[in-house]
This record gives structure tokens, sequence and C-alpha cells, in this order.
């Protein structure tokens, strides 16, 4: 009984998770546009783009393969999978000692691994950009990442993302300007990785300076959809690990009962609308970078990383 | 028990060898001659396994062979099976690939009776026991590898390649024979026994463990060491090009491990550790870089070898250093780490390599630049050769990823190491293994993508067929080994549990085949674990629900068209992104540092009919300024030194006279 109750709070947080992803990325459009003196869209159009989507024929290029119908399901697998194992209203899941946050950030790269392939499949010079930008970008994030990895994996003595959220929420931790380095490190990556203004812009098409959405030209309908749903879903990965790590209140443990958990769920919706309230208000008031300063401010991210690292392994306390 | 046996099938080996002297240029020879190798490496692989999984202890055999005083000892530990099993895993497999591929050989005479006495040497590599048959195994293997790469000598630049190869293992050899004669001690005990009982003092153990590096790593392409692999590991046949990179690379790492784990013995000094973790650091990242700068598909596998050498190596350091302050369980986890990924490397570099020969066979072509569109005609090439490039950039579920998180995981326990050089060298070292893991999938995607996707750029990659059926076997063989080590690497670990307890006194990783869902769980579980069963189970489930789900409730209509590409497309395959403008972005933010990569745009102006010219220069910081210098010095020498042949018979006499007399002084005054 208590082990079917297990499940199903694992197959709810996939689903929240899922259901959740569009919403916020509805929400930064939205407060976006705000920001903008627009209108803008209502929260819920990324909801109505993805059913349009799913619905109609896919347009295949004549040189398209049979990696090209594959990736998107691959893409998304690896990104739900990812998503699905952060801890986000509650810690210690039945699934939650899968993969480590190393397994983690190693997922993303196979999803990323095989957009960049999708990009190259057609044989176009746009395809071909975003994906060889794309490389370059991930070939400084994902260092950078693994960096903030350590810093916390030192800290907590683990690198189990549940454990590290508790290990967070008890007194020991304080402030440290390991963490901060750590904090500013992940959220450079989490800007990089989600191609957000100033690394990409999420929302042009017909720039040189593209890179994500170069990659994605060729695709349509339903391949499309799952390409946006798994964006979204990396979004929401970032956000939920920057609560699960520097913001872990409110957080229920497993077996809290019901309504532990549903408290765990209000809190997390409201660190997602604060994250993304964030996010959009630094979006809107920055410029976009050329492509090639993008490597300096992600270097910048490595470097960060790797001097909270070297603190740790000089001295526990800073 | 098995020992004789395992011997009297490495002499098979040579039977066939002799065999195929007499009758290689018959038809069916080549074959033959596979067929047996083959079935002769899956007797060994079967036994080898036997002997590491049944625990049994290690056998020894001495025959009256070699040096007279000495005699020729033998001896099969679990060091020796467990490279016994990458070994012939992958000559059995390069044997199979061969039995198709061997067919288009234009010239099977310099090919067949080398192969398998290479395999041969190899395996007696392996299971000698003492410095004499050490050596002797190891400078044949060196020749007959360096005889398969001048197998098309007609190419000057293999006949360059094979001449820097000879050079090379000459140096490599001569370090080594000095590092026995230092082990060895002025009693000449050069059987490994007595090696092992007796101990070294601090400095000469200090000064064999760097002529081990300079002999052992030369031969592995440690950087600075690696200059001839690139260039002769591509020159051979490809399943010899297999079997050079992802196998005796790994019989170079074990002779490093022979000597620096099990005969050098106790006196450990944490700062060999240090160093070899630096050397294997700069040689993972710089590997990578090279390789990404490369348009030559075996050319790129070949410098990607050199990165896994320098991961392999890290592992190695840290286990040296671990062992230096007396931590045994934190070094049992650096070298599962090492050897799972010596396993690792030569499963899935053998599998690249292969499908390179596949691409190979079935176009003319190594160059990316004349590739594309590969995966239209050979799909099921382009399915192999993409799991193995998938599992080289330590991609989950596969199994290059389950090693580099072994090897994170021994990093992120390295704090209480108390040296304060090596709690500031092992995050340095960390963050470059994180970038050279990150440098290894842009390299991947560029070495798949270009050569399989896209559209093809000349017209042999249009016109090229699906590869042979002993071809496609073997490449899936390995692809599902890939996979097998990647979803159940608790097995692994515990096959590689005797291996790490011999060269660890005793500590090794706990059992991992009775944790709850085969998760693997290298120290505690509360620390970290990662089950690669159920990740790759929750990414099929996922992705073929929602598969499901789509094609039933929302679309299944699929239609082609031309590409949209902006509006714009271009009809002339050329336009497309090429192996140069993929890595363009990586040479302007790498490559401007390290191979001071400049980049020249000739525009020519309005109304000149001259087109546009984009030049990029640039420069081996090794070559250029290590081995080029010496060169020049080696042959501004010679020309000095030339005139010494054309003296008259006096001035010869005279010469004689003056250097007797001189070295008579000398000893006078030493004295």
């Amino acid at each position: 009984m208590a082990l079917i109750a297990d499940y199903l709070v694992q197959g709810c947080q996939m689903l929240l998770i899922l259901l959740l992803a569009p919403l916020l990325t509805g929400w930064v459009r939205t407060i976006k546009a705000r920001l903008l003196r627009r209108r803008g869209p209502s929260v819920l159009q990324p909801y109505r783009d993805l059913f349009k989507l799913l619905r109609k024929e896919v347009v295949l290029a004549d040189s398209a393969s049979w990696l090209f119908r594959v990736a998107p399901y691959l893409i998304f697998a690896a990104l739900w999978v990812a998503a699905a194992l952060v801890p986000t209203f509650a810690s210690g899941l039945l699934f939650s000692w899968t993969a480590d946050l190393i397994a983690i950030v190693a997922l993303l790269g196979t999803a990323r691994f095989f957009l960049a392939l999708a990009g190259l499949d057609v044989g176009t010079s746009f395809g071909g950009i975003g994906s060889s930008r794309e490389m370059m970008i991930a070939s400084l994030a994902e260092p950078a990442m693994l960096m903030m990895v350590f810093t916390l994996s030192l800290l907590a003595g683990t690198t189990e993302l549940s454990s590290v959220a508790r290990f967070m929420l008890t007194a020991e931790v304080g402030l440290r300007v390991s963490l901060a380095l750590a904090l500013l490190a992940l959220v450079m990556v989490a800007i990089a990785e989600n191609a957000r203004i100033p690394v990409d812009n999420p929302a042009t098409h017909l720039e040189l300076t593209m890179v994500h959405e170069a990659m994605v030209l060729e695709y349509s309908g339903r391949h499309l959809a799952l390409i946006e749903l798994g964006a979204s879903l990396k979004l929401l990965l970032y956000l939920s690990l920057l609560g699960c790590i520097f913001a872990p209140w409110g957080m229920a443990t497993a077996g809290a009962g019901l309504t532990a958990y549903l408290i765990g769920m209000t809190i997390y919706v409201a660190k997602l609308a604060f994250g993304g309230l964030l996010l959009a208000l630094f979006e809107t008031s920055i410029a976009k970078m050329r492509v090639f300063r993008v490597d300096q401010f992600l270097g910048a991210a490595l470097m960060l990383g790797l001097l909270g690292t070297l603190l740790l392994f000089v001295s526990r306390s800073l | 028990m098995s020992l004789p046996l395992l011997l009297s099938l490495a002499m098979a080996l040579f039977a066939v060898s002799a065999y195929a002297l007499v009758a290689s240029r018959r038809p069916g020879c080549s074959r033959q001659v596979y067929s047996l190798a083959l079935a002769v490496c899956v007797i060994l692989l079967g036994m080898a396994l036997a002997h590491l999984l049944a625990g049994q202890t290690s056998a020894t055999l001495t025959l009256p062979l070699g040096l007279p005083w000495l005699g020729a000892h033998f001896r099969l530990d679990a060091l020796a099976a467990f490279f016994l099993i990458v070994v012939n895993l992958g000559g059995a497999i390069a044997s199979l690939f061969a039995l198709g591929y061997g067919q288009h050989e234009q010239a099977p005479e310099r090919v067949l009776p080398f192969y398998p006495a290479f395999l041969a040497g190899m395996n007696l590599v392996l299971l000698a026991d003492d410095a004499f048959s050490f050596l002797f195994a190891w400078e044949f293997m060196s020749l007959t590898s360096w005889a398969l790469v001048m197998a098309h000598h007609q190419e000057p630049a293999n006949a360059r390649a094979g001449y820097l190869y000879l050079v090379m293992a000459c140096f490599g050899t001569l370090a080594l024979l000095l590092a026995f004669g230092l082990l060895a001690g002025p009693d000449g005990g050069y059987d490994f026994a007595t090696i092992r009982a007796g101990t070294v003092n601090p400095g000469f153990a200090a000064l064999v463990l760097a002529l081990a590096l300079l002999g052992a790593g030369s031969k592995a392409g440690l950087v600075p060491l690696h200059v001839w692999l690139p260039l002769a590991h591509p020159a051979a046949p490809s399943h010899v090009s297999a079997l050079m990179s992802g196998v005796m690379t790994k019989v170079a790492v074990y002779g490093f491990i022979r000597i620096a784990f099990d005969l050098l013995g106790e006196p450990i000094m944490w700062w060999w550790g240090g160093l070899v973790l630096a050397l294997g650091g700069v040689t993972a990242v710089l590997g990578v870089l090279y390789a990404l700068m490369q348009h030559d598909l075996k050319r790129l596998l070949a410098y990607h070898t050199v990165e896994n050498i320098g991961i392999i190596f890290i592992g190695l350091g840290l286990a040296l250093a671990f062992q230096a302050n007396q931590m045994y369980a934190s070094a049992a986890l650096a070298l599962t780490a090492a050897l799972f990924h010596i396993l690792n490397h030569s499963l899935f570099k053998s599998l690249l390599f292969l499908g390179a020969g596949a691409v190979l066979t079935a176009t003319g072509e190594r160059d990316m630049e004349r590739l594309g569109g590969l995966i239209h005609p050979m799909p099921w090439t382009a399915l192999a050769f993409l799991i193995g490039a998938a599992a080289i950039s330590a991609l989950p579920p596969l199994n290059g990823f389950v090693s580099e998180w072994l090897t994170f995981q021994a990093i992120l326990i390295s704090p209480e190491l108390p040296q304060w050089l090596l709690k500031f060298l092992v995050p340095a070292i960390g963050a470059l293994l994180a970038l050279s893991a990150a440098l290894a999938a842009a390299c991947f995607v560029k070495a798949f993508g270009i050569t399989f996707l896209g559209r093809p750029r000349s017209p042999a990659a249009a016109g090229a067929r699906e590869t042979d059926r002993y071809s496609l076997s073997a490449l899936f063989v390995l692809a599902a080994l890939c996979l097998l080590a990647g979803i159940l690497p608790g097995l692994v670990v515990d096959g590689l549990a005797p291996v790490v307890s011999l060269l660890n006194g005793g500590a090794q990783l706990m059992a991992q085949h009775d944790q709850p869902w085969l998760t693997l769980v290298p120290v505690v579980d509360v620390k970290s674990t990662y089950n690669g069963l159920l990740v790759l189970l929750f990414m099929a489930l996922s992705g073929t629900a929602a598969a499901l789900l789509i094609h039933r409730l929302a679309s299944n209509a699929a239609r082609r068209g031309p590409a949209w590409d902006c509006g714009f497309p271009e009809a002339n395959s050329a336009f497309q992104y090429t192996a140069g403008s993929f890595a363009q972005p990586t040479r302007r933010v790498f490559g401007s540092i390290v191979f001071q990569a400049r980049e020249r745009v000739t525009m020519p102006p309005p109304g000149d009919l001259r087109p546009a010219r984009l030049e990029v220069e640039m420069h081996d910081p090794i070559w250029e300024r290590g081995y080029a210098p010496i060169a020049a010095a080696v042959v501004a020498l010679s020309g000095r030194f030339n005139y010494l042949q054309y003296l008259t018979i006096r001035r010869y006499l005279s010469l004689v006279f003056g250097v007797l007399v001189l070295l008579l002084l000398g000893m006078v005054l030493w004295r």
C-alpha cells in the first residue's frame, strides 16, 4: 500500500512538471510583454500553441533521415526524465536515487547531443550554424555546471539532490562565499543553456546570431511541439534546481502525507513564479551580446565555479 | 592449469601467421586467417573471463627459453586476465569485422602474416613475468604493428608515419629497458617475482616511475609523447587501426600499471600521483582539442584516443595519490574508474574505427569534407556509429558516462588528501576532465553529423552502399556491449574487484550485485548512486508513451517537401556546413589560445572576379616547440659530423690515437 502511494507521488511529480512547464514559459512571456508595455498573449498561449502543433501534419525536408524523426522523442524523453529527477515539491521520492546531479547534467547533454545532430541532419546552413554554436556554448556551460556540482557536493558530502536539499535546510550551512559563487555560476549557466537573453534570443527567428531556433528551424508539427515542450521543461528544470538547492524551504519530505505535499506544491509554484519574474526582469533590462562574447561570459561562470570548488578544497568553512 | 593452454593458443596464432606467410596470395586465405584468429581469440577470451570471474589464484610457468640463466617466466593473475579480456575481445571483433572488410584489401600479403602475430604479441606482453620476455613481447608487438602501419607504404604520408612510429617505439622501449634495469638492481634479478620481493631506494623508484611513464606513455599516447599516434593509427587498415587504438594503447597502460602498482611496491611518494594526474589532465584536454580540429575521420578518432588515455591516467594518478596516503578505499574507487574506462574505451573506440572502416570501404574517403548523407545508404552502420559516438561522449545511459561518473566521484572524495599541492591540483583536473567531456560531445556531433548526416558532398558519398553482414555484426556486437556495460555497471564493477584488490593491497569497492535494482553505489548510498538501467527504462517509457499518445490522439500525418531554410533553400550541397565550419566557433574560442589559430579573409573589391578566400593558420605547439627543435638539432649535428666519413686513413688513425690518449688521461685523472 505504502509502495503504491510512493509510486503515485512519483508519478504525480512527473505529470506536474509536464503540466507546469508551458505555464512557466507563458508566465515569463506575459511578464516580459507587460514590462515592455505590451498586453501580450494569455499565460495559457503555450498550451494552445502545443495543441495546434500536435494536430498539424509534419512537413519533412527531402533530405531528412530517420534520425530527424526519432530525435524529438529522444530529446523530449531525456529532458523529461532529467526534469523529473530534480526534487520539486518533495525530496527523497521513490526513484530519487536513480541519478545524481552529475547524471542529470549528463542527461541534459544527451538531449543537446541529439538536438545538435538533428540540426545537421537536413543539411542546411542554418541548422549547421545553430549546432556548431550550441556545442561551443555547451563546451563551456557544462564544465561550469559541473564545477557548481563539485562545490555543492563538497559542502553537502553528496551529489544526490534530495540529500543536498535536506543538507541546505540544516543550520550548519550558513552564508558562505563558495555557495554565493556557485549560485552565480548556476544562474549564468541556466541563462546560457535555456537560450535566454543575453546569450540567445528565444523570441527571434531571423537573426544571424540565433542558436537554438536555428537548430530547430526545419521542425514542424508534432516534432516541433515536442521540442518546444522539451525547451519549457528545461527552463522549469533549471528553476527547480535553483529552488531545490538555494531555496529548499517548504519542501515536503517523502511520506509526509497529503497536506504536506499540497503545501509543498503551493510553495513550489510560488517559487517558480518568482523565478520566472526575476528572469523576465533580467531579460528586459539587458541587451543581447555578440556570439563571440558568450565564451567570455561562460568562461567567467566556469572560473567562478572553479573558485568555489578551490575554496572548499582549501577549507571546509568557506 | 589454464596457463599452458593460453600460451599454446598464443603460439597457435604464430602458426596462423606462418600459414598466412605461405598462403597469403591464395584466394580465400584472408577468410581462413581471420576465421582462425577469431576462433583463437574467442577461446582466449573465454578462458580469461573464466579465470577472472571464478576468482582463481594466479598461476605461474617457467619455460627454458630466452636467456639461459633466466628462462621465460609466465604468469596469469587477475590483472593479466582483465587485460587478456580487453585484448581478445577487441581481437575477436576486429577479426569478425575483417572477415568482410579483408576482402577489399589490395595487398593481403602485407597484412595477413602480421595480423595474427600482432595479436599473439599483445597476449604475450600480458602473460610475461620477467623483464626479458616482457620487453621481447613488447618489441614484437611494436614491430608487427609497424609492419601493419606500413601495409600501404606507397603513400608518402604512411611511410612518414611508419618512420616516426619506429623512432618513438624505440625510444619507449629504451625507457622501459632502463626502468627494468633499475628495478632489477645490480644483481640482475630480472624475473618479476624477485623484483616484487626486493625493494628499490626512493630515488631510484622515482626514476623508475618516470621511465615507465615515458616508456608506456609513448606507446599509449600521453601528451607530449603522442605525436606518432594520430599519424600511425589511421595509416593501418581499419580493423588494425581499431586494434591499435582500442587495444594496443591498453597494453601500454597495462605496462604502466604493472610497473607502478605491482612491481614498484610500497615506497610511493604522493607527488608521483600528482605528476601522473597533471599529465593525464593535460592529455585529456589537448587530445580532444586536436581531435576537434581534424577533418580526417580516422585521424580524428586517433586524436580522440589520446583524450581517453588522459582520462585513464587521471584515474591512475588519483589512485597513486590515495595509495601514497594509505587511503585504500578511495584508491579502490579511482582504480575501478580507470579500469572501467579502459574496458569502455576499448569497446567504443574499436566500434568507431570499425565504423570508419565501413565508411572507407563504401566511399573510399576518409576526408569528412567529402562525405555526408551516409545515413541514407548505410542506415545500420550509421546506427552503430551513433551508439559509439554517444557512448564516447559520456552520455547516459551508455557506458562512457559510467566510467567518467566514477572518475568524478573519485575526484570528489579527494579533499581528504593532506598535501596542499594536490588540494589545488585535483579540482583543476576535475575542471579539465569536465571540459574534455563537453568538448568530446562537440567532437562527436561533428564526426557523426558531418559524415553521416546532411547531403552527400561528393559523388563517392552519394554512391555508397551498406557494408557487408560480417562487418555489421561486428559493429552491433560492440554497440550492444556499450549499452550493456552502461546499464549494468554494477556487474562490471564486481568483475573488476579482484583486479582492484590485487593492485590495492586487498581493498576493493563493496559488492554491487546485491544492490536493489542493480544500482551503482561506489561509496555509500547517501553519497551518490547511479542506475543506468532505470534511466534507460524511464527514457524508453516516456519516449514511447509520448510517441504512442501523439500518433493515436493527435496526428501521424507526414509529408515530404523541400527544406525550409528560412525561405532560401540552397540546391548545391556545397552550401552545407562543413567539418571546418562546424569547428570554427570552437577554434575561435580555444584554438586561438592553444593552436594560435588565425583566420584571414581576403575579400576582393567589387567588380573583381576573383573569389573571396578564407585562410586558417594553425600551429601545433608540441610539434613546433618540442619535436621540431630536436629534429633540427639532430640534422645539424649529423651535418657537422658528416665530414668524418671522408677522412684519409692517416687521419682516422690519428683520431683513434687521440681518443685513446684522452680516455687514458681521463682514467688517470679520475683515479
